[in-house]
């Protein structure tokens, strides 16, 4: 399926604008720039990892236009004119958004590595369903795979800002 | 990882769309929500020259039913098709569309990219082979309408030509009496699915008037179990009779061995899953509210 290559240097690069965390950005990317790396590498937000790199793992979850995605899958040129959030985008004023603070309180990681996903997933869920059964967060983060934890204490965590954001 | 180096265009319209893909040729591919094609392109399975984004192209996602038939637009996300009126009055539909690997990819992931891939473990060719669905293509001659029934032709080669684009699919809305389950196997939510089943029956009292059986992931294309429906057909559901129609869905399955499990453990998925398709869509026939999707650890 294969046809004749192109070096990177003949591809012209192609203008995008897209809010990130609410601040605009105007920059010129290569078309096969993952929208991962556009976050990472760009704007160095590094927020945001690259686990397995083959649209499983969900470690690099970020929400485009409300909707959760795996940046990893998704070209920069595509969020294009886009609202994306990032886990960078959850604290305001520099306050722990009640997703972070119950991730902290209910010890909802242990290396660390996938909570970024995480905590996007979780905020996707939440932002559709405020109060979720056990049941529909497990279908929530179905996208979303951690080594560690046996997920427990994850699921702990997102029932308890569930019902701390319920609260304000 | 990247993909290798490919050129960028966005298309406006269909006219667009298909005008680009015809003039740049077979070094270009149509892009719509990347789900299937990304991926491929990140491992380098596949390496254009050109990629066609037909993702803005505007009235291309519209979900609707009209005069006994439902039209999905060929860029109707997996999600928003879940989240639809029409998954909630055709319970197959939702089965399917929730079934599709997970959140974050149904975010993205539309019907006619689905489709397009020819990808063997794609489920919406599965799903609407089941219901008898037609496939609205355009293209430089002009518009027209396959079944989908043989449209994926091999593995990842359809029906469409150099140029040709699916703009939607339609199917007649299943009438009083009849009711459908599509049933999958998984690994995990983002695996593709180790097999899966949709099973579309019209029942009269505990007889079957009609019956149509898919099966994806169970070949190199979705396949299209005519010799189980015929075992149904015109038979009181009974255990010998859903017997025969689940062993000759296997019959007409060609499993792969892969990292996914053996032949033969998928044929004994196939079996399975035929029989609880049966067992879902009977129920439904007869008021029953049932939830099922695809099943993983």
């Amino acid at each position: 399926m294969s046809t004749t290559e192109l070096a990177a240097h003949e591809v012209p690069k192609v203008a995008i604008e897209l809010s990130v965390n609410g601040k605009r950005y105007r920059r010129e990317v290569e078309p096969r720039e993952l929208l991962v790396q556009f976050l990472r590498e760009e704007l160095r937000l590094t927020g945001t990892h690259i686990g397995c790199d083959t649209t499983y793992c969900g470690a690099c979850t970020v929400l485009l236009n409300g909707e959760p995605v795996k940046s990893c899958t998704v070209l920069a040129v595509q969020a294009d004119g886009g609202e994306v959030l990032t886990v960078e985008g959850l604290e305001q004023d520099g306050q722990l958004h009640p997703l972070q603070a119950a991730f902290s309180e209910h010890h909802g990681l242990q290396c660390g590595y996938c909570t970024p996903g995480m905590l996007m997933s979780a905020y996707a869920l939440l932002e559709r369903n405020p109060k979720p059964s056990r049941k529909e967060i497990r279908k929530g983060i179905q996208g979303n795979v951690c080594r560690c934890t046996g997920y427990h204490n994850i699921f702990e965590a997102i029932e308890a800002a569930a019902a701390a954001m319920r609260k304000e | 990882m990247y993909p290798a180096p490919f050129r960028y265009h966005r298309a406006e319209s269909v006219a667009e769309a298909i005008g680009m893909l015809s003039e740049l040729g077979e070094g270009a591919r149509a892009l719509a929500g990347g789900q299937s094609l990304l991926v491929l392109l990140k491992i380098r399975f596949d390496e254009p020259t050109d990629l066609v984004d037909l993702a803005r192209i505007p009235g291309l996602d519209a979900i609707e039913q009209r005069d006994g038939e439902v039209r999905i637009g060929a860029l109707a996300t997996h999600a928003r098709i879940a989240r639809s009126e029409i998954a909630a009055a055709i319970p197959i539909v939702r089965d399917c569309a929730n079934g599709i690997a997970d959140n974050q990819v149904r975010s993205r992931g539309t019907i006619g990219g689905n489709l397009c891939s020819g990808d063997p473990s794609c489920d919406w060719p599965a799903l609407l082979t089941t219901l008898d669905a037609q496939v609205h293509c355009e293209g430089p001659a002009g518009k027209r309408s396959l079944p989908v029934d043989g449209f994926v032709e091999d593995l990842y080669a359809t029906a469409l030509q150099e140029g040709e684009i699916v703009t939607g699919v339609s199917f007649a809305l299943p009438g009083p009496g009849s009711a459908g389950a599509y049933v999958g196997f998984k690994r995990c939510a983002p695996a593709y699915p180790t097999t899966s089943v949709g099973v579309q029956l019209t029942l009269s009292g505990a007889d079957c008037v009609d019956a149509r059986i898919a099966l994806g992931s169970s070949g190199l294309t979705p396949i299209h179990a005519t010799a189980a429906e015929a075992e149904l057909r015109g038979q009181t559901l009974g255990e010998a009779v859903i017997r025969r129609a689940a062993e000759a869905a296997v019959a007409a399955s060609d499993p792969i061995d892969d990292q996914r499990g053996s032949p033969a453990f998928k044929r004994r998925l196939i079996d399975t899953l035929v029989r609880r398709g049966i067992d879902v869509a009977r129920r439904r026939c007869a008021g029953e509210q049932v939830e099922v999707s695809h099943e993983y650890y």
